[in-house]
């Protein structure tokens, strides 16, 4: 569904998902997909451009810490459709509410209670074992539900997704089935929870009986010494054995106690023969979705906390593309460990631009930039919230990227033609509403031809009218028209050798910074001439 | 139980302090003399000194009681050395027993609880002894309550329970222990229940009619089922253990405060021998309520110069009743330090509760005693030496209250006499004007012929 292997440009397609016109009418089915989850969600990434684009970076930066559920595939599909989007940005406003957010946080805690409990089921040899920790979870499970439906009830959530969840929700709650497993799991629960057995053993015998009276004898040997007692001291009880699962003579004592308390062991049996699978396939499902949320916005919260700002992208088909403060999500995840502030910039195409031309000195943040413009509108299209204090995108139908391949074996002429070969792809595929990302195109060849085939590639561009970010060394490229925007990479007034990362809309000037560069290095003509003279 | 015999009605506590900053005080009071004469040789007894010096009573009341306790401690100084003796030695043996534990397992922390339980229960046998052959010779209230305590609640039945907990605990005849079902039907709320006097009551109890169990017998080449047994077992073992520890402990922290509170006790045993041998006079002192304006003495020596045995030492006589300030001046090496050293030393042994080195003492408590020397040497000198003099009153008037007593010598002398005298003058009459009590000493010539001008404006002249 994303690139066919052979593509020598990469794009996205949205996949069909059902348009969200009529949906209110229609019961909840997930919190990510107002229509429903759509079939083929796939596993891992199949193209380049997520790895141009660091998106690889930031997907495993979010699911850090929640592989349990396997959120990958929702981080690989975008929306293809304005209403989609939409849900996902009213679920998100309402998850900034601390009361919600808790809510589903709790939520989320008691459930993964609820399945470490069933997994270790699989660990016990003791079948009395096993059931009364099928119970604990399952009493676990219908007071999460429950409280979860309290708590959403009382939140009244603004958003489509989150108010037919809730809806859905009170209807379950409400149930027979639910309300007799409910019940039958904490009269199961209690009636366990009053046996009281004792143990007399002697030598290899053990006799297990009921307790008589529930005299502690320690409290009587306190008592006696109670006169001498200055104040508090230590406890001295070791902490005991932390393995739950069973031996063989527990086992044995264990069967003792469901003999002499038959009805509170047969009430066991009796729950996990009715309610083996306890669980609803929705609230599941929820829990599983809820998280593509949770973890996107744990990855900002750091990000927030420094300073910078993310904002829930107004998305359209227009064209226009007006970013401010905005930055490379990947690179503030990265140096968010180094404390290193980052430098923020704004994207600007307005009316008939379409290309940004972005030139200036090496390592000044122009591929960054790039970068950025490419991030926005992927995760826009996820229906995130996006980098920037404001931000309107357009939606494109695919983003193609073309950055420099790395170091390889093949000689300038096989680069060159790798170069025309890729981006030729590229304006194949491509349609009006798509994004390109060229990046450092034509390095490797002369600046006269650079200027031309660049020229060219531009011209095309121009004709398909997309939106596209072309990082470049060649200032002539800036200049081609009323829809090119030029943007320069800027360096610090008073130490020029020091790049800000800021990218700023103004006509390129590259021989100014070159000077500079120069004097610096000693290499500007009355220092060189001085040198060479001494 | 309590042993009460520093204060009538609470504990010893060793980080009760006067004043964070009382080092100043103790080394210009020379206190490490005094100590060091208490302790005779015994080091906890030096600690113990420190650290009552450290912490003087403020109220008339406490006082007294001291006093009477320590009256009667002097009268027994036999019985309060064996005491003392007897308390030592058990920490001592309580420590050799811990010592030698290597396992922590509950069944050896169970056994050496045992042991030292033991030995305690000997320990508390011989307290009692001596408590009641000395009952006739102590009058004290505080004395009299100790000794009626010991015999009231370690009494011959007393002893047998004891004993009678840690036969049973020995598990000769097996365990009992009850339980819940907790997570996964895992035992939990391990209790142990009371195996009962006699064995074969609990059997005829089983066997009885009606009385449903379920028995089960361990192979005897069950080797991991034995170890789980022992586990199982473990959890009965942990309980007795824990209970006994801390009682053990609780018998132990008894002692412990009994030996803190008799140090002290024995510290002015040894203190009125030396100064008896030194051929100086004793008394209690007279107590009296903070708005006496008390202060006089016959025959007051300096304690850490008799105890020095350093030549002869004069007596002096005060009279200075409804005086707030006292100044003393006079030529070098005429006394006037010494005189300030008694005067701080008895008001400080006074208000501990001990005697005095007098004929006659008496004086009204004070809220603190702050000194301010003049400071010959100070390496660590940062500032000028009157910088660093006006920082140290500047502390002092950070934490003094109405009441309080501060001694002077040769204060603000680092400069010339005409800004010494008029900054000294200034801050005495400061302080005689907030209720406090000065002790100035000083060759100003022209400070000392203020005297009366600075009296006149104290408020309780």
């Amino acid at each position: 569904m994303f690139t066919e292997a052979e593509s020598p440009g990469t794009r996205i397609v949205a996949p069909d998902i059902a348009p969200g016109a009529e949906q209110d009418s229609r019961a909840f089915e997930s919190i990510l997909f107002p229509g429903g989850v759509p079939e083929g969600l796939i596993a891992g990434p199949a193209t380049a451009f997520l790895a141009d684009l660091q998106i690889e970076q930031i997907i495993a930066a979010t699911v850090a810490g929640r592989e349990q559920y396997e959120l990958k595939p929702y981080f690989y599909l975008p929306l293809g459709d304005l209403a989609a989007i939409n849900y996902r940005h009213e679920v998100f406003s309402d998850l900034g509410d601390a009361t919600v957010r808790e809510t589903i946080d709790s939520f989320a805690r008691e459930l993964v209670d609820v399945r470490r409990d069933l997994a270790l089921t699989t660990g016990f040899r003791d079948e009395h074992q096993r059931q009364a920790m099928v119970v604990e979870a399952a009493g676990v499970y219908c007071a999460a539900v429950r409280e979860l439906n309290q708590n959403l009830a009382a939140a009244a959530p603004a958003s489509q997704g989150l108010r037919k969840f809730r809806d859905y929700l009170a209807g379950y709650v409400n149930s027979s089935e639910f309300e007799e497993m409910a019940r039958d799991a904490e009269q199961v629960t209690d009636a366990l929870g009053r046996v009281r057995y004792c143990l007399r053993i002697k030598g290899s015998r053990v006799t297990v009986t009921r307790e008589e009276d529930n005299s502690d004898y320690t409290a009587d040997v306190r008592e006696t010494f109670a006169r001498f007692r200055q104040g508090e001291v230590k406890d001295y009880r070791t902490t005991g054995r932390t393995i739950l699962a069973m031996d063989h003579v527990e086992s044995w004592v264990l069967d003792g106690v469901a003999q002499l308390f038959r009805t509170e062991f047969s009430a066991l049996a009796n729950f996990n023969s009715m309610h083996a699978a306890f669980q609803s396939e929705l609230v599941v499902a929820f829990d599983k979705e809820i998280q593509f949320y949770l973890a996107y916005l744990d990855l900002i919260a750091k990000p927030t906390e420094e300073g910078l700002s993310f904002c829930l992208p107004v998305v359209s088909r227009s064209k226009e593309v007006h970013v401010s403060g905005t930055f490379d999500l990947a690179l503030a995840v990265r140096i968010e460990a180094h404390g290193q502030a980052m430098v923020t910039n704004d994207v600007e195409l307005g009316g008939p631009e379409r290309i940004l031309v972005v030139s200036g000195p090496n390592q000044g943040g122009k591929t960054t930039f790039a970068r950025t413009v490419g991030q926005l509108h992927y995760l826009a299209s996820l229906g995130l919230p996006v980098p920037g204090i404001t931000a309107r995108l357009s939606l494109p139908d695919a983003i193609f990227t073309h950055f420099e391949l790395g170091e390889n074996a093949k000689d300038l002429r096989g680069k060159l033609m790798d170069d025309l070969v890729r981006i030729h792809g590229i304006l194949e595929q491509a349609t009006p509403r798509s994004l390109v990302i060229l990046n450092e195109i034509f390095t490797s060849t002369s600046l006269r031809d650079a200027i031309d085939l660049g020229a060219r590639v531009l011209g095309k561009i121009c004709r398909l009218d997309l939106v596209c970010v072309c990082v470049t060394f060649v200032d002539e490229l800036s200049r081609l028209g009323p829809s090119v925007v030029s943007m320069v990479s800027t360096v610090e007034s008073d130490d020029p050798a020091r790049r800000t990362f800021k990218i700023l809309r103004q006509p390129a000037d590259g021989l100014a910074y070159a000077m500079v560069l120069a004097r610096k290095y000693g290499l500007d003509y009355g220092e060189l001439k001085g040198r060479i003279n001494s | 139980m309590k042993a009460f015999l520093l204060y009538k009605d609470r504990d010893f506590h060793p980080d009760a302090r006067w004043s964070a900053n009382d080092s100043a005080l103790h080394k210009d009071l020379d206190l490490g003399r005094l100590i060091s004469a208490m302790a005779a040789g015994d080091d906890y007894v030096a600690d113990v000194a420190q650290l009552v010096l450290r912490a003087p009573l403020t109220a008339v009341e406490d006082i007294e009681y001291r006093q009477h306790v320590l009256m009667d401690v002097l009268e027994n100084t036999a019985v309060v050395r064996d005491l003392y003796a007897l308390a030592s030695e058990t920490i001592a043996a309580e420590r050799k027993i811990y010592r030698s534990l290597f396992s922590h397992s509950p069944s050896s922390i169970l056994r050496q609880s045992i042991q030292s339980l033991e030995m305690m229960a000997a320990v508390l046998e011989r307290l009692r002894s001596i408590c009641r052959n000395a009952q006739e010779g102590f009058h004290s209230p505080g004395f009299r309550r100790f000794l009626d305590m010991v015999l009231k609640e370690v009494d011959e039945t007393y002893l047998a329970e004891i004993n009678e907990h840690l036969r049973r605990l020995r598990f000769r005849n097996g365990m009992l222990i009850a339980a819940s079902l907790g997570r996964a039907n895992k035992g939990t709320n391990y209790t142990l229940s009371n195996p009962g006097p006699d064995n074969r009551n609990w059997l005829q109890r089983l066997s009885g009619k009606g009385k449903e169990s379920y028995t089960f017998r361990l192979n005897d080449r069950d080797e991991a089922g034995f170890r789980a047994l022992g586990e199982l077992e473990g959890q009965g073992l942990d309980l007795a253990a824990n209970v006994l520890t801390q009682s053990d402990d609780h018998i132990m922290n008894f002692i412990k405060m009994l030996r803190q509170e008799l140090a002290f006790h024995v510290g002015c045993i040894n203190l009125e021998a030396a100064l008896l041998s030194a051929g100086a006079p004793l008394c209690f002192p007279k107590p009296e309520a903070e708005s006496a304006m008390a202060c006089s003495a016959r025959d007051l020596r300096d304690v850490s110069l008799t105890v020095g045995q350093r030549g002869e030492v004069v007596g002096n006589n005060i009279n200075a009743d409804g005086k707030s300030l006292i100044m003393i001046t006079g030529a070098n090496e005429g006394g006037k330090s010494t005189f300030l050293r008694s005067l701080g030393t008895a008001q400080l042994m006074m208000q501990c509760g001990m005697f005095v080195c007098a004929q006659y003492f008496g004086a009204d408590l004070v809220s603190g005693i702050y000194s301010h020397y003049k400071r010959e040497e100070d390496a660590s000198l940062k500032s000028g030496k009157l910088d660093e003099e006006l920082v140290r009153m500047s502390a002092i008037a950070d934490t003094a209250k109405a009441h309080a007593m501060v001694l002077f010598n040769e204060s603000f002398s680092s400069t010339n006499e005409r800004e010494g005298t008029a900054i000294a003058r200034d801050i005495i009459r400061a302080l005689v004007d907030s209720g406090m009590r000065v002790v100035f000493v000083t060759h100003f010539y022209e400070l000392g012929e203020d005297v009366d001008a600075l009296h006149t404006s104290g408020p309780c002249s």
